[in-house]
């Protein structure tokens, strides 16, 4: 199994979302991040002081799935995530050991 | 008012004005409600982690300086004493004030009442010089002493019969200076004691390299509207009745304001290229209080001038302190001192005839006498309070200390100081467990032990 992680602007979450569910994937988990890449942040002014802000606000999602379907996700995430302007983010790819569903108990494949 | 009882037509004259009495406890009631506008004006302007203890350096300067202004404060404000200072004895515990007084138009009571609000806010105003970093009982402290020894003092100078400035003595050579309702006693006297204590306290951790932004402009837009509502009875209510002149300055108040917050936005966004929401709480608050001391003797358009004045000097004046390098964490310097000045001096020029106060300044051919008493009263009022606040700070600070310790800084005064947080941000983030009642202070004994 792979876990996919992705971390891509706010606004372009919900375009991922039904991506991957048209995909075929049923569950991910969300969380709210910040960093910078070629992207750096902003400026803020309070009573004359200026503050720069490096980080700036992202989302990352995590999915995990099977080997063979990794690739074809990671297109999925980046086709539906793409502005083509800079800080649209990044996808990459980890193997994961095992997985277990807590409900159940099952593992594998069979947890995702 | 005249009546004349049922019996035998004995006339009575009452001249008691409900109109003033009302006017007056509205008012008193109206300055009160600038205290939690301050807390919120401050405190949103603080580090999230020091939001409450601002709000508590406001309000628990509120809850001391009114009990002292009870016991002793107004006796010696408007006690009848000298040139200086009241009567440390005459009205102590408000004693002979309940009586009813035939003779007078409104309650002592009532202006006890109002007076009371003032002495409290100009403690209060101080606290935002030295924001996140004071230990909360030697601002209680530092509180009491400085309304006795510098507040009570200078209130009488410019607001009671005999004071120096209120009937233009010595070297005012009879002009009295004019401060309607607290340029001098109020903000010259709060921002310079802020300026004073800063230097005294030192700056935050940190300080001018750390970010340290307002955390919640939010609150200080409601702050500073809550100022403003407020201080219609500040200034308004400074008429003592409810007439003309309170009319007149109501409406002073009102524009002068509307034009500093306008000439804020304008200076920043030519300064910084872009119009800040923390520049019109500001620029209201900066108009506020140079239209304070001058809203009797201006005209309307006096009052426009004086507010544009304010809204830009004040703007520029903010950002000295990284200049000059003091901590004057949320500009009290920048806003009141400056204000205070502002407000002061240009009745010296922008007085006319027509307003009220009845005087007229320079550009009104009014020769340069007022502006003298003005710049007296101004820099006497400053150097006092400069000097005895940096007195009252540096005693403190050498025998009780006036710094939280630097890990209690960094962890945030909120915590370690009152043990609360002003917000609770993840309902499941902190785990812990309720771990009884009144017992927190036996606990922190066993951990130091």
């Amino acid at each position: 199994m792979k876990l996919v992680t992705a971390v891509i602007k706010p606004f372009k979450l919900d375009d991922v979302k039904s991506a991957l569910e048209t995909f075929g994937i049923h569950g991910l988990t969300v969380s709210e991040a910040s960093g910078y890449g070629r992207q750096r942040g902003h400026t803020e002014v309070y009573r004359g002081a200026e503050y720069t802000v490096d980080l700036v606000p992202k989302v990352r999602i995590e999915v995990v799935v099977e080997d063979d379907d990794a690739d074809s996700v990671v297109d999925v995430i980046v086709k539906s995530a793409q502005t083509g302007r800079i800080g649209d983010g990044k996808v990459w790819v980890s193997p994961v050991d095992s997985v277990v569903r807590v409900r159940t108990g099952e593992r594998g494949p069979d947890a995702l | 008012m005249v009546f004349s009882d049922e019996e035998g037509g004995r006339m009575e004259e009452i001249v008691l004005s409900p109109g003033d009495t009302a006017w007056i406890l509205v008012s008193a009631a109206l300055v009160l409600l600038m205290l939690p506008g301050l807390a919120l004006f401050y405190g949103g302007m603080t580090r999230a982690k020091s939001t409450l203890n601002m709000m508590m350096m406001v309000m628990g300067a509120l809850a001391l300086v009114g009990v002292l202004w009870v016991l002793y404060g107004y006796s010696l404000t408007f006690g009848e004493g000298g040139a200086f200072i009241g009567s440390a004895t005459q009205y102590l515990g408000l004693e002979g004030l309940m009586a009813d007084d035939p003779a007078a138009t409104f309650p002592a009571m009532s202006f006890v009442a109002f007076q009371a609000m003032f002495a409290a806010i100009t403690v209060a105003l101080i606290a935002g010089a030295v924001a996140d970093r004071v230990k909360f009982n030697a601002w209680l402290v530092f509180a009491g002493l400085w309304a006795t020894l510098v507040y009570f003092p200078v209130a009488h100078w410019v607001w009671a019969a005999g004071g120096w400035i209120f009937e233009g003595l010595g070297p005012l050579n009879g002009t009295p200076a004019i401060d309607f309702a607290g340029g001098t006693a109020v903000h010259i006297n709060a921002g310079v004691a802020g300026l004073a204590l800063a230097l005294v306290v030192g700056k935050r951790l940190g300080w001018p390299k750390t970010p340290m932004k307002p955390h919640n402009l939010t609150l200080v837009m409601i702050g500073a509207g809550l100022l403003w509502f407020g201080w219609f009875g500040f200034n308004a209510g400074s008429a003592l009745a409810a007439n003309n002149t309170a009319a007149v300055v109501f409406v002073n108040t009102f524009v002068a304001t509307c034009a500093a917050a306008l000439a804020w936005l304008v200076t920043e966004k030519i300064r910084d290229g872009h119009a800040t929401s923390l520049g019109a709480a500001s620029g209201i608050v900066a108009g506020l209080v140079a239209i304070t001391p001058s809203c009797s003797a201006v005209s309307p358009i006096g009052a426009i001038l004086i507010g544009i004045a304010a809204g830009v000097l004040c703007a520029l004046a903010v950002g000295l302190k990284y200049k000059l390098k003091y901590d004057d964490s949320l500009d009290v310097v920048g806003v009141h001192l400056v204000g205070g000045l502002v407000g002061t001096l240009l009745i010296g020029l922008l007085a006319t005839e027509a307003a009220p106060a009845g005087v007229n300044g320079l550009f009104y051919g009014g020769g340069l006498t007022q502006f003298w008493s003005q710049l007296i009263a101004a820099v006497a009022v400053l150097v006092f309070s400069f000097v005895v606040t940096l007195v009252i700070a540096l005693i403190l600070h050498k025998t009780m200390g006036m710094r939280i310790d630097e890990d209690d800084e960094v962890a945030g005064i909120d915590l370690t100081t009152h043990a609360e947080q002003a917000y609770e941000l993840q309902e499941s983030g902190s785990g812990g467990k309720f771990a009884g009642v009144g017992q927190a202070a036996a606990k922190k004994e066993e951990v130091s032990v």
